[in-house]
């Protein structure tokens, strides 16, 4: 069961905002989907490898070799609020 | 350390240390991992957390995550993966940090500190990878932070214990064995200054007797090992009083304040810990086979712990020395090397302890920055035995082999520091010391033979110290018995 009160939190973690209207229509739409996640969780996958990935990949590795990093203007201009170099936001300690 | 928890309760700690890896890039992009940089000036739209970027494993930063897994005993887990630990902060450029939760590099290890009954083992629950995140700083513009996001990825690896350490004490004696260890395996520098060493503690108080975990605080902001080992002084005694009070611990971040020398709850914006660990889908996972450690494990060098003990045996050093030559790898490696050309051993060592480490610590340097050659320390060593210098000059001349690098002989030519030992140089002292301390040469006459020694020290000083003290006693003597 998932209520308003987990969408509202899930929400607020990931700095959602979202109106009543789309609370209840998610919470409706996230209880479906951990609906389905139960079905799935009765499969008996005791033989089956897990699985953290869905490529039949491993071991993709890179070479410990200096690349080019941006110049200092240029990656603070992904923003607009920059302050001598550095990125600007709201002051997050009191 | 005695306290008065001595009583009714028992300290229980576990320690997390992130120790950033010396790799040249970053652990998911070809950045330079470095320090000091002008801000945001080592980054790029993978560590920037860009759309449509993709990270890529640096193999460097996972060979020495193994090195440091198989140093702490642990093993190494063949099958690993990557998670994301999903968490809104401003030095965290794309709102999760690249991590490993069930799936670590490393688990069930353990390092063995020194106690008063002798060793106890301290428990290593896990060691992972994950990238470091970004800089804040809060105090430079009014109502903002400033974020520098060099430090974005570089590669981090985080050795969590068991609630194993029972005082600060043990606490502060882990971290020292634990920073040594990893300074010998050369996979970071280690230094809490620059914040490549950081560490923070979670202590709780129970009632002696019992298995059950009391309530922790989580110390943050501990910028020195004595700080750790401070704030844990301070959070027991602030935890006991609480307690008995009959009031409860509530379960905080803490953060330590050096200056007041407390620890103060954490007021910030931060959320409650909730990370909604999920696979990175953006990284494959990754095999460990046991080739590939064997040969990690063949490249590790001789551990601090197990250089004690062989220093102690096969050298026959007291705990004490061999506890100090262990401190740094090149000091105990030079040592041996002074072995090979000298069977003075405890001379060596008591130079290396002593004159040695001052030049070092006086020039806030490493032993590899001074031009000293073994076989010249032993040379030094040598000219004292055969009376060429005395133990004063010795130290003068030891101070300009570390300065120029000039071999002892050339610097004992170079200042005439030799001994004077030729009978006709030293009579003419001899002749006038016995000429101004006629008193002195009265009580040696009336059979007090120990102040033979005053005027030798009067005819030592009259040479600079470069008469024979030896030769000197018997030239005095002589003249007393002829005169
Ligand atoms: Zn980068």
């Amino acid at each position: 069961m998932i209520t308003q009160k987990d969408v509202k939190y899930i929400a607020s973690l990931s700095r959602i905002n979202l109106k009543e209207q789309e609370v209840g229509r998610l919470t409706k739409n996230l209880e479906a989907i951990l609906h389905y996640i139960e079905k799935l969780k009765k499969v008996d996958v005791s033989q089956v490898q897990p699985t953290s990935h869905v490529f039949p990949l491993n071991n993709v590795f890179r070479e410990d070799v200096v690349q080019p990093s941006l110049h200092q203007d240029k990656a603070i201009k992904i923003s607009q609020n920059h302050h001598q170099g550095s990125f600007k936001v709201p002051k997050v300690i009191e | 350390m005695t306290s008065s928890i001595g009583q009714k309760f028992e300290t229980v700690i576990g320690l997390e240390v992130h120790l950033q890896l010396n790799t040249k890039t970053k652990i998911f992009c070809g950045c330079a991992n470095l320090f000091g940089a002008e801000p945001n000036s080592l980054t790029c739209p993978v560590c920037l957390g860009l759309p449509g970027t993709l990270p890529v494993l640096n193999k460097a930063a996972l060979l020495s995550a193994i090195k440091v897994a198989l140093a702490l005993n642990c093993s190494v887990n063949p099958r690993v993966k990557f998670d994301r630990k999903n968490y809104y902060y401003p030095d965290l450029p794309k709102g999760y940090q690249i991590s490993q939760y069930d799936l670590p590099i490393a688990e069930h290890g353990f390092v063995m500190i020194p106690v008063p009954e002798g060793t106890k083992k301290i428990n290593v629950k896990r060691a992972h990878l994950e990238e470091d995140a970004g800089k804040l700083v809060h105090d430079m513009v009014a109502h903002s932070s400033l974020v520098d996001y060099n430090r974005t990825g570089t590669p981090l690896i985080e050795i969590v214990t068991e609630p194993d350490l029972r005082s600060s004490q043990e606490a502060y004696d882990y971290l020292n064995i634990l920073k040594l260890t990893l300074q010998y395996l050369n996979v970071s520098d280690c230094d809490m200054e620059k914040g490549s060493l950081r560490c923070d503690a979670n202590i709780s108080l129970r009632e002696k007797g019992s298995t059950q975990l009391g309530t922790k605080t989580e110390l943050k902001n501990l910028n020195s090992f004595r700080a750790v080992k401070a704030s844990l002084e301070f959070e027991v005694h602030r935890q006991e009083q609480l307690l008995l009070a009959g009031e409860r611990i509530v379960q905080e971040t803490r953060l330590w304040n050096d200056e007041k020398q407390m620890t103060l709850s954490m007021r910030s914006k931060e959320e409650a810990h909730d990370y909604r660990y999920f696979p990175e889908p953006d990284l494959v996972p990754f095999t460990i086979d046991q080739a590939t450690i064997e040969k990690v494990r063949e490249s590790l060098p001789e551990l601090p712990a197990a250089k004690f003990d062989r220093l102690r045996k096969q050298y026959q050093l007291s705990d004490y020395d061999a506890g100090i030559i262990i401190q740094d790898q090149t000091i105990a490696d030079f040592f041996e090397k002074c072995t090979q050309h000298s069977q003075e051993i405890k001379k060596i060592c008591n130079w290396i302890i002593g004159p040695l480490l001052q030049e070092i610590n006086s020039r806030k340097t490493g032993l590899a920055e001074l031009s000293l050659k073994p076989q010249d320390l032993t040379t030094l060593i040598q000219r004292v035995e055969e009376g060429v210098l005395s133990n004063l000059s010795a130290k003068e001349v030891f101070a300009l082999m570390v300065e120029t690098g000039q071999t002892p002989d050339a610097i004992i030519k170079d200042k005439g520091l030799a001994q004077v030992s030729d009978d006709s140089a030293l009579e003419g002292i001899v002749q006038s010391v016995i000429g101004e301390n006629q008193s002195v040469v009265e009580q040696i006459k009336q059979g007090k033979d120990s102040a033979i020694g005053f005027l030798v020290g009067q005819a030592m000083k009259k040479s600079q110290g470069k008469g024979n003290p030896k030769k000197f006693g018997e030239l005095i003597k002589r003249r007393l018995q002829d005169g």
